[in-house]
């Protein structure tokens, strides 16, 4: 039996209202509100968020695959799955893949996973992250949301059973963009809801409710997915769906998260599923995935420690003048501080498990957790008698606090913390996610992998805590 | 503790200072070559009679070249030092050692910096390669971990723990007032101080010490032959000196009350200078009040005052120019300004000028015996340097 192992969300903690866009812009407000990436989050990040999720619920996980699915990688030439894995201290003997120029990436990504796992390999990972930008003024960013999501495919202890897939790939102008821009161009809704996007949708369910032999009553959960809104109504009208089988598309809470939005609609689905029943995931965008699941009798003893439905629940606002900072929309005055230097090669591979996995050392004669990782210990004084030590799953307490208002920042003032790790070991490092006056000495707070900067083009990846979510 | 201390063995016959502040008309050849022939001079000595120097400057040059070129050594040791903020102190130590050891009869310990030609807010120091984990914190923000750990170990309200702080950059100010060399010269009312807009907080910019440029210069020879240039030199009691093993950004008892490394030095300096109860033998002080809360806790660390109760020391002007003990009478880093190659020299210019009588309206009624204490680096993570000079042998 191949399918879903455990799985993983993240909604970034910031909320847009698309109110607060209108009061700026004049245009008509949508309803609810839309998930920001803060300013040190990107698509990557955030993948690493959903990672460590889906890593916690499966302990012991051996993977040997991993696919990351984006419409906005940080690097257009690099790796980026590679830093992922990194950060989500997987080894180096993985495959590893970006899958990208296309929101469908999302659900490709889980569906090659799954087949890796057919080929032999124990564990497969499939992410999809995505930071989704829209022109002010446009439909695309008032409908858009950040987000990321992960899963763990395997062939023991399977939550959900792939029962069918199907893939139609084809070449029609709907969504496209160039390297260089940042917003998407789209061709008029009604050609694509009539000669592509229908048209598509509809033969992937019927190919895969065929294959299957299922009904579409059958189904538990349906997560429809599709740039084209309409296109996704009209298909569940064909299919004769009753209310409740429609997955929540999210779309008043997180926004249209691109690569990652049907498994974040996927994984909200699981949490609430019950063995036996069946959820279908299709992605429409040129072309169509589709995936049948059936969850198993294990998905009762399976737990999830953080759900979707707690992630979206755990946020804050961001107004919209700090939002076109942080995407670097509106240009700001520069402070008056030299740029920060770029991280050096050398000395990243040297510390990549401290830099990408916050993994520090714990001395073996005295006990003693510390980081960054020491030869001579920092309690003991013993020489070389380290071990390597994960502090990134580890929440910590606020032992002091500075606000900085001089540091170079998108989102001043810069708060660092001096944290006290539980079991031992103190760091200091900037907090996020926070009201910078509400940080108080004794705060409880977890660690995060974000961006911190970027110089001559290299992206200064390490980790921050915030409030616990 | 492994120093044995060079007591009365070594004196200061001269020294050199220029005014400290916005030198847009001067470079740090400018400033160099005033503070020495500026010491040359108080000292009496031919520049031809100075066997070798120790030069510290954090950023304004490399190598002993960034002090021979200018001056035009002709062919004689100059060596660079540098230790953070304690740069200047270091320098000096470095010169009392070298004539002590006898390998020469007269140095020179020098330092400058120049730090408004950057173009940049505050202090800048740039890293070696690194892989970007080392934190992106100023100054200030580091130094003002202290304010909200002191606060709440001792029990002060935000607002209460904001007065003590102010009153201590007023003091200073009240103090540069009187100082025609300090950058800011003029006193500032408590409410300005409070209010000033806020850099880390509870830091308001009047709580950081002034970025400025400037030189000081200090002329050592050995004890026994300090007459033969003057009949009032001052003589070096304690030198010390400490690097800490930046425990306090990695063990969690480690509290931000306190500055280990300070504790550190000033019990090696108190040792090797005899003292035993150094609120009650210190006639004066000039410390390292880089920020507000920095000077609080070197109260404590520097045994001026017990654990706890430095605030009520500073409310009741115990450190004031007419207190029991004043500290910073020059005006300090905040008032006389802190070009850091420079800064631990200026400190001992004010014990030179105070310890001999020539301290003109800020003078203290016969002081005897002066500390310096001089840092670099950070809360957790410092250096820590601590002198006392006394204006006799014995």
């Amino acid at each position: 039996m191949i399918g879903i192992v455990s799985y993983g969300s993240y909604v970034p903690y910031r909320r847009l209202k698309r109110s607060a866009i209108s009061q700026v812009l004049g245009v008509a407000a949508g309803k609810g509100e839309r998930a920001v990436a803060s300013f040190d989050e990107d698509s990557l990040s955030m993948a690493v968020e959903a990672t460590r999720d889906a890593l916690r619920a499966a302990p012991g996980a051996a993977v040997q695959a991993l696919y990351f699915a984006t419409t906005t990688p940080p690097y257009a030439e690099k790796l980026n799955a590679a830093i992922l894995g990194a950060a989500a201290r997987l080894p180096v003997e993985i495959r590893a893949a970006d899958l990208t120029g296309s929101t469908r990436a999302g659900l490709t990504a889980l569906l090659q996973a799954a087949d890796t796992v057919g080929g032999g390999a124990r564990h497969a990972l499939a992410v999809a992250a995505d930071c989704r930008l829209g022109a002010p003024e446009g439909k695309a960013e008032q409908q858009n949301g950040d987000a990321a999501v992960a899963f763990v495919l395997g062939s023991e202890n399977v939550i959900a059973e792939v029962e069918a897939t199907v893939s139609l790939t084809r070449e029609f102008l709907d969504t496209w963009r160039n390297p260089d821009e940042r917003f998407a161009h789209t061709w008029e809704e009604r050609f694509a809801l009539t000669q592509a996007y229908g048209p598509l949708l509809g033969k992937a369910v019927q190919q895969i409710l065929a294959k299957a032999k299922v009904a579409p009553k059958d189904l538990a959960k349906v997560v429809l997915d599709s740039p084209n809104a309409r296109a996704v109504d009209e298909v569940a009208r064909a299919m004769k769906l009753d209310p409740s089988q429609l997955a929540d598309p999210l779309a008043l809470t997180v926004g249209q998260a691109g690569a990652a939005h049907p498994g974040l609609m996927l994984a909200a689905a699981l949490s609430a599923a019950k063995p036996g029943e069946r959820i279908l995931v299709v992605s429409g965008a040129d072309g169509a995935d589709a995936v049948l699941l059936r969850v198993t009798d294990a998905a009762t003893r399976y737990s999830q420690p953080r759900s979707v439905g707690r992630m979206i629940e755990s946020k804050g606002d961001v107004s919209y003048g700090s939002y076109l900072k942080w995407r670097e929309i509106l240009p700001t005055e520069p402070p008056r501080r030299p740029d920060p230097i770029r991280p050096a090669g050398p000395p990243m591979l040297r510390t990549a498990n401290w830099k990408y996995g916050l993994v520090g050392s714990r001395c073996t004669a005295c006990g003693t957790p510390q980081l960054p990782p020491q030869r001579v210990c920092a309690r003991c004084r013993a020489l070389d008698k380290m071990e390597p030590y994960a502090f990134a799953d580890r929440v910590g307490r606020v032992a002091t606090m500075a606000l900085d208002r001089l540091a170079f920042s998108l989102n001043p003032p810069t708060v660092n913390v001096v944290v006290d790790f539980e079991g031992g070991g103190r760091f200091i490092c900037e907090m996020t996610d926070c009201q910078p006056d509400r940080v108080a000495i004794g705060d409880e707070v977890e660690m995060t992998f974000r961006k911190l900067f970027s110089a001559d083009g290299v992206r200064n990846y390490f980790w921050k805590a915030r409030p616990k979510r | 503790m492994a120093s044995k201390g060079i007591k009365d063995r070594v004196a200061i016959v001269g020294m050199g200072c220029t005014q400290f502040g916005e030198h847009w008309d001067k470079g740090p050849d400018d400033l160099l070559v005033e503070a020495a022939y500026d010491a040359y001079a108080s000292a009496g000595v031919d520049r031809n009679d100075v066997d070798a120097y120790w030069l510290g400057t954090l950023g304004s040059g490399f190598s002993g070249l960034t002090l021979s070129v200018p001056l035009k050594i002709d062919y004689r040791p100059v060596t660079h030092v540098e230790n953070f903020c304690a740069t200047g102190s270091e320098a000096l130590r470095q010169a009392c050692y070298a004539v002590a050891s006898g390998a020469y009869d007269v140095a020179m310990a020098i330092g400058v910096e120049k730090l408004k030609d950057s173009g940049y807010s505050g202090l800048v120091i740039s890293d070696p390669p690194n892989d970007g984990t080392l934190g992106n914190m100023t100054a200030p923000a580091s130094f003002s971990l202290l304010a909200p750990a002191y606060f709440k170990k001792y029990g002060l309200d935000p607002e209460k723990g904001k007065d003590v702080l102010s009153r201590i950059a007023w003091k200073n100010h009240r103090n540069g007032a009187k100082n025609p060399k300090a950058q800011f010269r003029k006193e500032v009312p408590i409410e300005a101080i409070k209010n000033s807009p806020k850099i880390a907080d509870p830091l308001g910019i009047m709580d950081c010490s002034g970025v400025s440029d400037g030189a000081a210069a200090a002329i050592v020879v050995r004890a026994e032959d300090a007459h033969k240039y003057r009949k009032d030199p001052i003589y070096i009691k304690a030198l010390s000196f400490v690097a800490g093993p930046g425990d306090g950004h990695s063990n969690p008892d480690y509290d931000f009350t306190t500055f280990r490394e300070v504790v550190a030095s000033a019990e090696d300096a108190y040792r090797q200078a005899g003292i035993t109860n150094a609120r009650e033998q210190i006639s004066m002080a000039e410390v390292h009040d880089c920020f507000t809360p920095t000077e609080l806790v070197l109260y404590e660390d520097l045994g001026f005052s017990p654990r706890g109760t430095a605030w009520k020391d500073v409310m009741d002007g115990f450190f004031d120019l007419d207190g029991k003990l004043p500290v910073n009478p020059d005006g300090g880093l905040k008032s006389f300004g802190h070009p850091i190659g420079a800064s631990g020299l200026r400190m001992m210019y004010e014990m030179w000028l105070q310890l001999r009588g020539e301290a003109g309206p800020r003078q203290l009624r016969d002081p005897k015996l002066g500390l310096t204490h001089n840092l670099g680096g950070v809360p957790g993570k410092c250096v820590s340097f601590v002198s006392v000079v006394g204006r006799e042998i014995g």
